[in-house]
């Protein structure tokens, strides 16, 4: 069943600059599908126009079987509870300690009120530590997290929206500020969510081999289009070459074969 | 092809000499032009340069023989400390005030925060137009209202705080907030949310430091209002100043700058602490 569905979606950026043009696709509930595509061609764009960080200029967004571009206020917050994400540069509150970012998670859920002044119940406190244990954080808990590293604040955004028991995940370019193994550590907790949470995740990917290895289906966009859709198999060199419009020689994959 | 690299290599290197060249010509042309406008306007002004210089030394003599504390100003010490710790605290009690009401009031001008880019522009406008009439000319103004009394002085300095804070506080938010609010949004969490546990813990250390050198420089300012509104240490120096009493005026202007430079290191040390 499709969890989400783009139908000819468009975005002007101030009414001029074509960010996405006729877009469409869709996903399936417990897919792991990555975006690849050249910079500024638009992929963080369509992440964003899921949960509305930025809106569609025109065309249908269908989340959940909601039309999330005439939900309202509450509504939206609604939406937006089962959507995590995560970004390229982690966007935690680096003052707080990591327990508190984690259950920022939370925030979605409450009442205004209740979310200011930061209450929060036993069970989700409970959950909370719960989750960071899973993703090997517990000793850094009550850490501040600009005291962590690269990898270890990427984790506490990946257990920040897994607080929201999302049911897709956003995946902003997660992985292109570390190091390869932190990297391979981030992309690994992922995949294992997917598998045993089913929880669907889309990525925004810089590093197509990364693509390749662990999503099962590929989106190749090229200045705002759609011009891949498909398994990794059937995704041949001369379609790379297309999608980030280059050719023979000029990519780095090229080199390391 | 190797002929092609070697033009190239011969017009970088026309390039980077015409770049030095024409660096050597800016500094040249900018030293003229200082030059320039320091004659132009000291001949305007009719300001004789050497005759500004030679009277140094004799205003040196006469500040040392009349504005040394004698006997007599340092009896009045009581008293400055008094007028000292009531013009402090009402800076403090101005900016505190300023500080709350311009951080709500940022919220409403950052790229942020904004609720639309229009309120946004108006709120720049606003907090521009404060900040750039000066604290002098707002009590000026304001003591056709409320005549001389500590009010005029506390709305003068405020009016500045409110538009100087307004600014630093948009920009702060802009720069340190902007992406763990996106990320709250994310979250479906509402917007007054967002402001307590995204803008607020994030962006406090660096409001906390704009408001103590805000306390700093009032202090500093409501001495000179002080004079205009009749009000704290600022009346003080004007009384001992006109009764030529220039001993008792320095004991004021000295405790004055011994006070700012403690509450400058107290909030150093405080910075350091939040930081």
């Amino acid at each position: 069943m499709a969890i989400l569905e783009f139908q000819n979606v468009s975005k002007l950026y101030n009414n001029t600059t074509k960010a996405l043009t006729d877009i469409s696709f869709s996903v399936d509930e417990g897919e792991f599908v990555s975006i690849i595509g050249p910079s500024g061609s638009g992929k963080s764009t369509i992440l964003r126009c899921v949960n509305r960080l930025v809106d569609a200029t025109k065309g249908t967004i269908i989340f959940d079987g909601h039309d999330i571009n005439r939900a309202d206020k509450r509504e939206l917050r609604r939406i937006r509870t089962k959507t995590g994400m995560i970004f390229q540069h982690y966007n935690l509150v680096d003052r707080l300690s990591v327990i508190e970012n984690v259950l920022h998670g939370r925030l979605g859920h409450k009442t205004t009120m209740s979310g200011v002044v930061g209450y929060y119940s036993e069970e989700e406190k409970e959950r909370a530590f719960e989750i960071l244990a899973k993703l090997g954080l517990s000793e850094q808990a009550y850490k501040r997290c600009d005291e962590l590293s690269g990898g270890q604040k990427q984790r506490v955004g990946i257990a920040r929206s897994l607080m929201q028991e999302p049911r897709l995940i956003l995946c902003d370019e997660p992985i292109a500020s570390l190091d390869p193994s932190s990297a391979r550590i981030i992309m690994d907790y992922l995949k294992n969510i997917n598998e045993t949470m089913k929880i669907t995740c889309i990525f925004n990917l810089h590093q197509v081999d990364v693509a390749l290895k662990y999503s099962k289906r590929i989106i190749g966009i090229t200045s705002g289009r759609i011009v891949y859709d498909g398994p990794p198999e059937e995704l041949t060199k001369a379609k790379i070459y297309e999608i980030y419009q280059s050719s023979e020689g000029e990519l780095i994959t090229d080199d390391i074969g | 092809m190797i002929s092609d690299k070697h033009m190239d290599k011969s017009k970088v290197s026309q390039d980077r000499s015409s770049v030095f060249v024409k660096r050597k010509r800016t500094f040249t042309l900018a030293f003229i032009i200082f030059f320039a406008l320091f004659a132009i306007s000291a001949a305007v002004a009719e300001y004789d340069v050497i005759g500004g210089f030679e009277s140094i030394p004799k205003a040196v003599k006469w500040m040392s023989a009349n504005f040394v504390p004698d006997e007599k100003a340092w009896s009045r010490l009581p008293k400055i400390f008094e007028k000292l710790s009531e013009t402090a605290l009402v800076s403090v009690a101005v900016t505190v005030c300023a500080a709350t009401l311009a951080f709500f009031f940022s919220l409403l001008g950052t790229k942020t925060t904004r609720v639309n880019p229009w309120i946004g522009r108006i709120v720049r406008i606003i907090a521009a137009f404060f900040r750039n009439v000066p604290d002098v000319v707002w009590a000026m103004l304001l003591l056709f209202s409320f005549g001389q009394n500590m009010l005029t002085g506390f709305f003068a300095l405020f009016f500045t705080t409110f538009g100087m804070l307004t600014r630093t506080f948009i920009e702060t938010i802009d720069e340190v907030s902007s992406s763990c609010v996106e990320a709250l949004r994310a979250t479906g969490a509402s917007y007054i949310q967002t402001v307590f546990h995204g803008i607020i813990p994030s962006s406090m250390p660096e409001i906390i430091s704009w408001v103590l050198y805000m306390i700093e420089t009032n202090i500093r300012s409501s001495t000179l209002i002080g004079v205009l509104t009749a009000t704290g240490i600022g009346n003080l120096f004007d009384l001992y100043y006109k009764r030529m009493d220039y001993s008792s005026a320095s004991l004021v202007v000295v405790s004055i700058v011994v006070l700012v430079i403690f509450i400058e290191m107290l909030s150093n040390k405080i910075r350091k602490v939040i930081m």
